[in-house]
C-alpha cells in the first residue's frame, strides 16, 4: 500500500462539515452535547464582559458555520484547499508497519501550510471574525503553531493580528515567532507563572476583556468557553473527514483505530470526531506524561501535562473540565518537553468523551516522545514535531518489538500498563496516527533534549550542539 | 477586583439619581439575604475596599485590613487568591503571587476572616474553581456554608456569569449570604434583566472595560452603566479603576451608592513589601488613602443632593 493521493474529486474540503441534522452520516453531532456542555463538562466560566460577545460569537457560529449563511463554510473549504493545501494524504507508512507488525496510516497534517492541523482553525475562526465584522483578532500560543498559523491566516484575510506568548515559550520556539512577525503579527510576551501556555490563555483572555467590541480571540484548541470547543472541533473535523474516506477508498474499510496526541485536543478532536459514531474504531488521545505522572502539590507543579489522564474536574479558561490542580483547586504547572501540548487543562469534550469510555486516554514520557521524533525521522523520512511524535511513541510503547505484551513496563510514566493506558493489543490491524505537525520549530530543542538524556536511536548530536 | 471611572464627563448627570439614594430599603425581589450589607448602603455612599488576603503575609494583611475599617470601609471585599485571575490586572495580579507564595489557601482564609476583629460587613471576592473543589462534597454548598460559619455575607466571583451561577446562588440562600454579580459596560437589555433578577447584596457595576487596576480618570462609560441601572432598585456600587477621592466623587455625583477600591490599595501594599516597609506604615497609608476616598464619596453625595448630610 502506497501513499493515497488527493483526489480532487473526492476532495473532502469541499463537503460542508456543518451540522446536518437530516444526514445521519454527519459526523459531526456529538452525543450528550447540549446547550454548549459535554455531559457534565464544558459552559461559558467568563467574565460577564465578554458574554455579550460570547453570545454574539454563539450566533455567529450558529448561523455561518453550522447553517453556511453567506455561503461561510463554502469559502472557508475553498480557501483551505487553495490557501492551505487541503485534502492532506493518508499515507502508508511501511517501515512502522513492518515495525509494528500492523498497517500503520499517516494522516500527514505536518503537509499542511504552516505545517501543522492548526491552519484549520486558525482560518475558519479569522474568516469567521471577518463575516461578524470584527477589525482585529488575538490569539495565545504556546508552541507557536497556533499563532503561526492564526499570523499566516491574518495576514492572508487582512487583519491585524496579536499574539500573546509565554516568555519561556518563546525562547523555545524562536523560529516560530520570527514567522509571526515576518506574517506582521505583533508577538507580546507573557511573563506570569511559567511562561508557557496556560499564562498566554490569561493574558488573551484579559486582551479580550478589554476590547471585546471590535476584536475576535481566535482560540487554539478545543477549549474556552462554549461555542469554542464545538466551533474549534468543527473547523478541525475535516482531518478525520477526509482520513474516513481516505481510508475508505484505499483499503476499502475502516481502520481499527485512530491515535492522536492531545494538548488541549483540537488534533485529537479534528482526528476523532468523523468516527465517533464508528463503534469499530477505536480512538486514542495520546498525552505528554512528561518526566513523571504525579502532581508535587507543595510545589505546585505537575512534571507532565495528562489532564485527561491524570486530572481531575474543575473550571478554567471558560469550562469546566479536567485539570491539574492541587487539592484546594490551585492550577498547576504542566510541563511537557513540548510546548504545544503543555497545558494544565483540556477540552471539555474530550473529558466527557473519556468518562463515557468512547475515547482511550494514553500517557506517553519525554524519553518516549523523543525516541519517536527520531525513529520517524530517521525510518520514515517525516521529521515531526514533538507533539505528534507522542502519538508515534504510544505505538512504541503498545506494540514496539521490545514492548511486547509488556507495554510499559519500563516505562518511567505509569505505575503499571493500565496506569498509563497503554495496554499491550490496545491496537488493531489497521491504525490511524496523525502527525499533526512538523519538526523544524523543534530542531533546537531536540538537539538540547537529545543531548540531555541518552535516547535511544538517536544520531550524534555533538556537532549541533552550537545551534544548527 | 476593583475599579474606576472616567474622564470628560460629557456623561455624567450631576442630578441627583432618583431613587439610587437608598436603594436598600424596599423589599422588592432584589433585596439581599444580608442585613449587614443592606445596612452598608443604608446612610450614604458606601466605600468599598478590597484586598488579597495573605498580600505579602497573614499577620500584615490582618493588620491591612483593619486599617481599611478604621479609614471608614463600610463593607470589605476579601480576595481568596486564585492562581489563573483572568479578570485581573498587573497590581492585583502581583498580589495573588505574593500571596500564593505566602501560603493562604482557602482554610486559612477562613481563619483569617474569623480572627479579623471588624465590625462591617465582608464579602469574599473568589474565582470559581476555589469555591468549587472546597470540601469533601462536589459543588459550592461545602465553600459557603465553611464562609457562613467564618461571619461572611456574600461572594462576588469573577469567571461565575449569571447563567452557570445556580447552584452558588441557591447554596447562597440556603446559608442566608449575597452573591453579587457584576455589570459590565457590554450588558444590556435581556442578559441586564437576567443578572438583576438574580442578583442580590448589590450589583458591581464595572466602570470600564479590561481588567482591574488604578486608573488616572474617570470612564465615561460609567454614567451610562448607571443610567441603564437605575429602574433597578439594588444598591449600585461601582468599581475598577477608582484610585482618587476626585474620582470617588465624581462617580458617586453621577449616581453611585459606594464605590469599590482595591488597584489603587494594592498598590501600597506592594510599594510597602518592594521597598521593606514597616506594616504599620503601610497600614497608615491604606488608613489615609481610605480617608480620601471616603471624603471624596461625601462630597460627590452633597452634591447630589444638597441636603444630604451623609455619615
Ligand atoms: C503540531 C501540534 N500538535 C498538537 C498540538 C496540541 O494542540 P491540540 O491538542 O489542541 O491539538 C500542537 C499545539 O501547538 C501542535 O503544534
Amino acid at each position: 500500500m502506497s501513499e493515497t493521493t488527493p483526489n480532487a474529486d473526492r476532495d473532502e474540503t469541499q463537503r460542508s462539515t456543518a451540522v446536518d441534522p437530516a444526514d445521519p452520516a454527519d459526523p459531526t453531532p456529538v452525543p450528550g452535547e447540549t446547550d454548549g456542555k459535554f455531559g457534565r463538562y464544558g459552559g461559558q466560566y467568563v467574565p460577564e464582559a465578554l458574554m455579550p460577545a460570547i453570545e454574539e460569537l454563539t450566533d455567529a457560529y450558529q448561523r455561518y458555520v453550522l447553517e453556511n449563511e453567506d455561503g461561510f463554510m463554502d469559502e472557508f473549504r475553498r480557501r483551505l484547499r487553495e490557501f492551505g493545501g487541503r485534502p492532506t494524504p493518508l499515507q502508508h507508512a511501511e517501515r512502522l508497519s513492518e515495525r509494528y507488525d500492523r498497517d500503520v496510516y499517516l494522516k500527514r497534517e505536518d503537509l499542511l501550510h504552516g505545517g501543522a492541523h492548526k491552519l484549520n482553525n486558525a482560518l475558519g475562526q479569522v474568516l469567521l471574525a471577518k463575516y461578524m465584522g470584527k477589525s482585529r483578532v488575538i490569539a495565545e500560543t504556546g508552541a507557536g503553531q497556533h499563532g503561526t498559523a492564526t499570523a499566516m491566516a491574518a495576514a492572508h484575510l487582512d487583519m491585524p493580528c496579536e499574539v500573546y506568548m509565554g516568555e519561556r515559550d518563546i525562547n523555545r520556539q524562536r523560529p516560530n515567532v520570527f514567522r509571526m512577525t515576518l506574517n506582521g503579527t505583533t508577538v507580546t510576551p507573557v511573563t506570569a507563572g511559567r511562561g508557557t501556555l496556560k499564562e498566554a490563555i490569561s493574558e488573551t483572555m484579559r486582551d479580550w476583556a478589554g476590547s471585546v467590541e471590535d476584536t475576535h480571540y481566535v482560540i487554539g484548541s478545543v477549549v474556552g468557553p462554549h461555542p469554542f470547543p464545538a466551533m474549534v472541533r468543527d473547523f478541525q473535523s475535516v482531518v478525520s473527514e477526509e482520513a474516513r474516506r481516505q481510508a475508505l477508498e484505499t483499503i476499502d474499510e475502516l481502520p481499527t483505530d485512530v491515535v492522536a496526541c492531545a494538548g488541549g485536543g483540537s488534533n485529537t478532536m479534528g482526528s476523532f470526531a468523523a468516527f465517533l459514531e464508528d463503534e469499530s474504531v477505536s480512538l486514542h488521545a495520546v498525552e505528554a506524561g512528561g518526566s513523571d505522572l504525579s502532581i508535587d502539590e507543595a510545589a505546585g507543579v505537575a512534571p507532565n501535562s495528562a489532564s485527561l489522564y491524570a486530572g481531575e474536574e474543575g473550571v478554567l479558561h471558560g469550562a469546566r473540565t479536567k485539570l491539574l490542580q492541587d487539592a484546594h483547586g490551585q492550577i498547576v504547572e504542566s510541563h511537557s518537553v513540548s510546548s504545544g501540548l503543555d497545558y494544565a487543562g483540556v477540552g471539555p469534550e474530550l473529558a466527557h468523551l473519556a468518562d463515557e469510555g468512547r475515547i482511550h486516554p494514553a500517557a506517553v514520557d519525554d524519553d518516549q516522545a523523543l525516541e519517536a521524533f527520531h525513529l520517524l525521522s530517521r525510518t520514515e523520512g517525516i521529521i515531526p514535531a514533538l507533539e505528534s511524535a507522542h502519538a508515534i511513541a504510544y505505538l512504541e510503547t503498545v506494540a514496539g518489538p521490545e514492548n511486547e505484551g509488556e507495554a510499559d513496563a519500563e516505562s518511567e510514566v505509569g505505575s503499571g500498563s493500565e496506569t498509563a493506558g497503554q495496554e499491550a493489543d490496545a491496537l488493531g490491524d489497521a491504525v490511524v496516527v496523525t502527525v499533526s505537525g512538523r519538526g523544524d520549530k523543534d530542531l533546537e530543542s531536540v538537539i538540547e533534549e537529545t543531548a540531555a538524556r541518552d535516547i535511544d536511536g538517536a544520531p550524534d548530536m555533538s556537532a549541533f550542539t552550537g545551534g544548527i | 477586583m476593583v475599579d474606576d471611572a472616567a474622564s470628560d464627563d460629557a456623561g455624567v448627570d450631576p442630578e441627583p439619581a432618583a431613587g439610587g439614594v437608598e436603594p436598600a430599603e424596599d423589599d422588592g425581589p432584589t433585596t439581599g439575604n444580608s442585613e449587614a450589607i443592606a445596612r452598608a448602603f443604608a446612610d450614604g455612599p458606601a466605600y468599598i475596599p478590597y484586598l488579597a488576603v495573605g498580600d505579602p503575609d497573614y499577620e500584615s494583611s490582618l493588620e491591612y485590613v483593619e486599617a481599611l475599617e478604621r479609614g471608614g470601609a463600610d463593607l470589605i471585599e476579601l480576595g481568596l487568591p486564585f492562581s489563573e485571575p483572568i479578570a485581573e490586572g498587573p497590581t492585583i495580579q502581583g498580589a495573588v503571587v505574593r500571596a500564593l507564595e505566602g501560603g493562604m489557601t482557602p482554610d486559612r482564609f477562613f481563619e483569617f476572616v474569623e480572627e479579623l476583629d471588624v465590625d462591617v460587613p465582608l464579602v469574599c471576592m473568589t474565582y470559581y474553581n476555589l469555591i468549587y473543589q472546597w470540601g469533601e462534597a462536589s459543588g459550592p454548598r461545602p465553600f459557603v456554608e465553611r464562609a457562613a460559619e467564618a461571619g461572611l455575607e456574600g461572594f462576588v466571583v469573577p469567571d461565575l456569569p449569571a447563567e452557570e451561577a445556580d447552584p452558588l446562588r441557591d447554596a447562597c440562600d440556603e446559608f442566608g449570604l449575597d452573591l453579587v454579580f457584576i455589570v459590565a459596560p457590554t450588558t444590556e437589555g435581556d442578559r441586564l434583566d437576567r443578572i438583576m433578577s438574580r442578583v442580590s447584596g448589590y450589583v458591581y457595576v464595572q466602570a470600564r472595560l479590561g481588567t482591574t487596576g488604578a486608573q488616572d480618570d474617570v470612564s465615561d462609560r460609567t454614567a451610562a452603566s448607571l443610567d441603564r441601572l437605575r429602574e433597578y432598585d439594588v444598591p449600585k456600587a461601582v468599581g475598577f479603576g477608582i484610585s482618587a477621592g476626585e474620582h470617588a466623587e465624581r462617580i458617586v455625583a453621577a449616581g453611585a451608592d459606594g464605590i469599590i477600591v482595591g488597584s489603587a490599595l494594592v498598590d501600597i501594599v506592594a510599594e510597602g513589601a518592594e521597598a521593606d516597609r514597616s506594616a504599620e506604615t503601610v497600614a497608615d497609608r491604606l488608613e489615609a488613602l481610605s480617608r480620601e476616598l471616603v471624603e471624596g464619596a461625601d462630597r460627590g453625595y452633597r452634591a447630589r443632593s444638597p441636603t444630604a448630610d451623609s455619615r
